[in-house]
């Protein structure tokens, strides 16, 4: 019904005419008619605003929405200061193409470049690019920064999530690399297992790792970092972002690139996406950086302005040659995301890391009240796992209360011989310790 | 167009200037005011082979990159590192800044005279 | 303008986070020492600041917009306000199959629209954008021949004329790039793709339209060809809004496709994303596709042989909220959004073919390309600089120097949400600049006068770059 076609039928047809085109079938004789369609595409006749408005309120009235969360493994439940969604929103940051014609684009070009500012300074790194898609194809795009002739084998730790591993091989698929998932201990990198692995391994491009791991595990990253340098390799952390305002950054650790799932900042749980992948590295490898950049410079009268620039890496120039596909990005996620790190300022930064910190070492220390163990023993930042008499019990006693509890881990994946379920539990600062109690409450009267 | 006499060129618009058994390598003054302002380059690493008519790195403007095509096979001595820190280097002195020098050469592509260059060019 | 952190004081700030109700515990780690620069700033001030570079930025809202190739068109708002439900905006990827119903149900009806659309018998939502969506097509392509046992076919058919994304996804594939001429009529050179068809040849990738705008009219007989020489065909969707609902891919002998749903289906670009670049493809690839998916509303499961996952999750879902919303409301008459593209387009060529140069002049689809190459040699005015005037009318210029085989090319795509008068003062201003530009050059040289920067040093920031603010 709608089509947002502004001309009138008459005025169509005028304008067909008065280019020499009788109607639109003259117009359309360019394509050859056994290309052509026959008859009408089987769709539904076209909706009013508010036939589609009650339609598609319909279908989102069918979703659950959770009151309180406490699950995370990669999406996380953040809160979203309010000025985000109204900055964000505005129609020229909405409406806006890649910044190709910088004179016109100074807005996004600058967001974009303070954005770049931000993600240097939390991880630590000289430079960040202007976003990937996600933190797994992020992942995927810093391993493939590190191969070059001499070095293909990609190490991943066993301990990230699944998730960002497929996407890992999934980009290695037919070309020639290979990805070597190294071993776990008690949830956490077997060292020794990657020190052997590089030793043996000429060809070793990178090690990559999670921080915090899957299960929540800060791992010992300056070590992990050290064995993969004396092994001749890169190191690239996988972060959450909000972590950094409370543990060692990956510059301070000595990574050589940072990535990571950028949705915690100022990015709502949307279903999977549109997230963030963000992506920092040492100067030194700009040249191999995926995607855009912004660049300062001055315009013909000296004042200062932004371009995108260092363009001859991308597809649109060395096409084949190019270090990667990647052109449209996550832009205006990034742009929340700088709103997001403005508003909550140096001191938020580390006030929501201490509360996410907190608050998932008082749920840990309450579930083990009543008798759930840690999985693991290594240290955490706000995942956990621990295990639990019956996993899908708990969650469906939760799921009734319009609590969503931690994800239920595959039976096994948390360690040897473990015979009883586990749950990843997962807090932010949205969880308050009323929410906590709740759930260890829930837990108690079911068990 | 520069065209000194005492260097040969390519039809892919490199000179190359012998010394000996070993050879310098760059690309001419008509291809660096062609390729405009230049931004980096790309070079191969030392003992790399490189093929006669092929790449054996490339020179990126703002808005384009072009092959630099190795008028000769042969093994590379040494890059000129200096270039890998300013690129416009060879705007300015196109027959200075020499990008590899290689050695153990062997066949090569036709290779012009200055004069038949200025005229291939011209 | 000031960048943020020029702004930023210290001790200034929002008050966002409450007082910690548990006892605060830190992590048993290494803790970080050097803090990170991030802004103080009040939310006046930081409003304000974002305030002026909305003001600084130009989106399809703020004027016209024919950026070739880009789909400009207008985002309906009605799509922005579905996305943002909580329905769906608060969902959380890993919750339950069963609490995620409708948005199921939305992914289940997206696909059978696009299947319908494309002639397609299935979708995977996973690429994020349209690169992505012909990175995930190559890798369907590629694990159809693995698995046969057909490992000889390693290389990609692209015409010279194709985006730089296509090579670009092909090596990212592991293939080799072959590149195809385009013939005198800007269109495939069918000689030279039989010439580099054989037993090596993993597939073809092809826009059609093309990048010049042209519908090749020997589509049906370059498809065949591929096929007979035991390749497959990938269809650059890219473009599908100039034929949606008069062609279908899949009927014209394509076996995959991506579509970017940030062009053809109307979602907005937000300067740079998020796209989304889902791909469509015959029943033969569903084995391989990527991703997990709910069929039954319970469980999720992935193809039997699939590639692996593109993306974390699901792909961009929010984006597929905002396509699905705009395709409930055009319904069954989606081929009037190719009409009047089409339209729009042949009106402006010919409006503007007696003076600008055509590359190809022809009926052209949702797009065509002046090349500007004899103007330039005469005046030394080139594409750039046209482009630059257009700024000073506030209109955003077309793409320029794309597609490289045409020299100093301007490619213009009205859309079809825009009016005619738009397109009469677009025209006018066009007009006007071939005047300066052989009356007074230098005022189209000089262009633009009236945006918040001049000409930016575009050579300075790539020889020196600075991709960061850096604090004393």
């Amino acid at each position: 019904m709608g089509t947002f076609i502004p001309n009138t039928k008459e005025e169509q047809l005028k304008m067909l005419n008065e280019i020499g085109y009788k109607d639109f079938d003259d117009l359309f004789k360019v394509i050859p008619d056994a290309a052509k369609v026959k008859g009408e595409l089987d769709l539904p006749d076209g909706l009013s605003e508010i036939e589609v408005d009650r339609k598609v309120e319909g279908l989102a009235a069918k979703n659950v929405i959770f009151r309180s969360i406490f699950r995370g493994a990669g999406a996380y439940n953040h809160y979203v200061p309010s000025a985000v969604d109204a900055i964000a929103n505005k129609e020229e940051f909405v409406t806006a193409y890649t910044p190709y014609q910088a004179e016109i684009s100074q807005g996004i070009l600058q967001s974009i470049f303070e954005y770049q500012t931000m993600i240097a300074e939390i991880t630590g790194m000289d430079i960040a690019n202007a976003s990937m898609y996600d933190g797994a194809s992020a992942a995927a795009e810093a391993c493939w920064m590190c191969k070059d002739r001499r070095h293909s084998t990609f190490y991943v730790s066993g301990a990230i999530d699944e998730r960002i591993l497929t996407v890992i091989n999934t980009y290695s698929f037919g070309r020639e690399s290979k990805v070597v998932v190294v071993p776990t201990k008690d949830g956490e990198t077997d060292k020794e297992a990657l020190k052997k692995a590089l030793a043996e391994d000429d060809a070793a491009a990178c090690f990559l790792m999670q921080y915090p791991n899957f299960y929540g595990i800060v791992e010992d990253a300056e070590e992990l970092c050290k064995i993969t340098h004396d092994g001749g390799a890169k190191f690239i952390m996988y972060c959450q972002p909000l972590a950094l305002g409370a543990l060692k950054s990956p510059g301070e650790l000595g990574a050589d690139i940072a990535v990571g799932e950028g949705q915690p900042l100022g990015l709502g749980l949307e279903f999977g996406g549109p997230y963030l992948g963000f992506l920092s590295t040492k100067q030194e490898n700009m040249r191999q950086i995926p995607g855009r950049l912004i660049g300062e410079t001055v315009d013909t009268r000296g004042d200062r302005g932004f371009v995108l620039t260092i363009q001859a890496r991308e597809q649109h120039i060395r096409r084949e040659k190019a270090s990667s596909n990647i052109c449209s990005n996550e832009a205006w996620c990034a742009l929340r995301a700088g709103i997001y790190l403005s508003t909550i300022g140096p001191k938020g930064f580390e006030d929501v890391a201490a509360l996410c910190s907190s608050k998932a070492h008082y749920m840990a220390e309450e579930l083990e009240k009543i008798g759930m163990k840690r999985c693991f023993k290594g240290e955490f930042w706000n995942e956990f796992a621990m295990t639990c008499p019956d996993a899908d019990k708990l969650l469906a006693a939760l799921e009734a209360k319009g609590i969503l509890g931690g994800l239920k881990l595959c039976c096994g994946c948390c360690g040897e011989g473990c015979d009883t379920d586990c749950i990843l539990w997962c807090c932010t600062e949205l969880n308050s310790k009323e929410d906590i109690d709740e759930v260890v409450a829930i837990a108690k009267e079911v068990f | 167009m520069n065209t000194p006499k005492e260097l040969k060129y390519s039809r892919d618009d490199e000179w190359i200037r012998y010394e000996g058994e070993e050879a310098y390598i760059g690309i001419t003054d008509y291809a660096q005011s062609e390729l405009g302002d230049l931004v980096f380059v790309n070079l191969p690493e030392v003992d790399d082979e490189v093929v006669a008519g092929e790449a054996l790195g490339d020179v990126e403007s703002v808005k384009a990159v072009a092959d630099v095509i190795s008028p000769v096979s042969g093994v590379v001595l040494e890059i000129n590192e200096d270039l890998l820190d300013d690129a416009s280097l060879i705007n300015s002195d196109p027959y200075g800044s020499w990008f590899v020098k290689v050695g153990s050469i062997g066949d090569n592509v036709e290779l012009l005279s200055a004069d038949e260059y200025e005229e291939y060019r011209g | 303008m000031k960048l943020i952190f020029e702004k930023s004081i210290p001790g200034r700030g929002q008050d966002i986070f409450p007082a910690c109700d548990v006892p605060c515990k830190l992590p048993d780690a290494p803790l970080r020492e050097k803090k990170a620069h991030l802004p103080e700033i009040s939310e006046n001030e930081m409003g304000r600041h974002y305030t002026a570079l909305a003001k600084r930025a130009h989106g399809v809202n703020d004027g016209f917009y024919p950026l070739g190739s880009c789909t400009m068109k207008h985002n309906p708002r009605i799509d922005e306000k579905m996305a943002a439900l909580p329905g769906f905006a608060k969902l959380h990827p890993l919750q339950p199959a069963d609490t995620v119903k409708g948005a199921h149900e939305l992914i289940a009806e997206l696909e059978k629209f696009l299947c319908e659309i494309t002639g397609m018998a299935g979708v995977t939502f996973q690429p994020a954008a349209g690169a992505h969506g012909e990175f995930t097509g190559l890798l369907l392509i590629k694990a159809y021949h693995t698995d046969r046992g057909d490992i000889e076919r390693n290389e990609i058919i692209v015409p010279d004329a194709a985006h730089g994304t296509n090579p670009a996804s092909a090596t990212m594939a592991g293939y080799k790039t072959i590149v195809i001429k385009s013939n005198e009529n800007g269109t495939v050179d069918i000689d030279d793709l039989k010439a580099h068809l054989g037993p090596k040849t993993a597939g073809l990738m092809l826009t059609n339209p093309n990048t010049v705008g042209l519908f090749d009219p020997n589509i049906m007989e370059i498809t065949k060809l591929v096929h007979e020489a035991g390749g497959l065909c990938y269809y650059d969707g890219a473009n599908l809004n100039a034929v949606i609902g008069i062609v279908r891919p899949a009927d014209i002998g394509f076996d995959v496709i991506h579509m970017n749903l940030h062009k053809t289906f109307s979602t907005p670009h937000g300067g740079g994303g998020p796209g989304s670049g889902p791909c469509a493809y015959k029943d033969f690839l569903a084995p391989f596709a990527p991703g997990l998916v709910c069929k039954d509303g319970k469980n999720y499961e992935r193809a039997e042989k699939s590639i692996g996952n593109m993306t974390g999750f699901y792909g961009n879902f929010l984006v597929m909220v905002k396509a699905y919303t705009y395709l409930l409301t055009v319904g069954k008459e989606v081929y009037t959004l190719a009409q009047n593209a089409v339209l729009n387009a042949n009106y402006m060529q010919e409006k503007l073919k007696d003076i600008y140069p055509i590359a190809f002049d022809t009926t052209c689809m949702h797009e065509f390309v002046i090349g500007l190459d004899p103007i330039y040699r005469e005046t030394h005015v080139s594409a750039l600089d046209v482009a630059k005037a257009l700024l000073d009318y506030g209109i955003h210029p077309p793409t320029i120097y794309f597609p490289l085989i045409v020299h100093e090319a301007l490619m213009i795509e009205p859309t079809e949400t825009e009016t005619k008068e738009t397109l009469d003062e677009a025209i006018t201003a066009f007009r006007e600049i071939y005047e300066r530009i052989f009356n007074a050059p230098e005022t189209v040289q000089n262009a633009p006068q009236t945006t918040p920067v001049l000409r930016l040093d575009d050579t300075k920031a790539a020889r020196e770059p600075h991709l960061r603010y850096t604090f004393e």
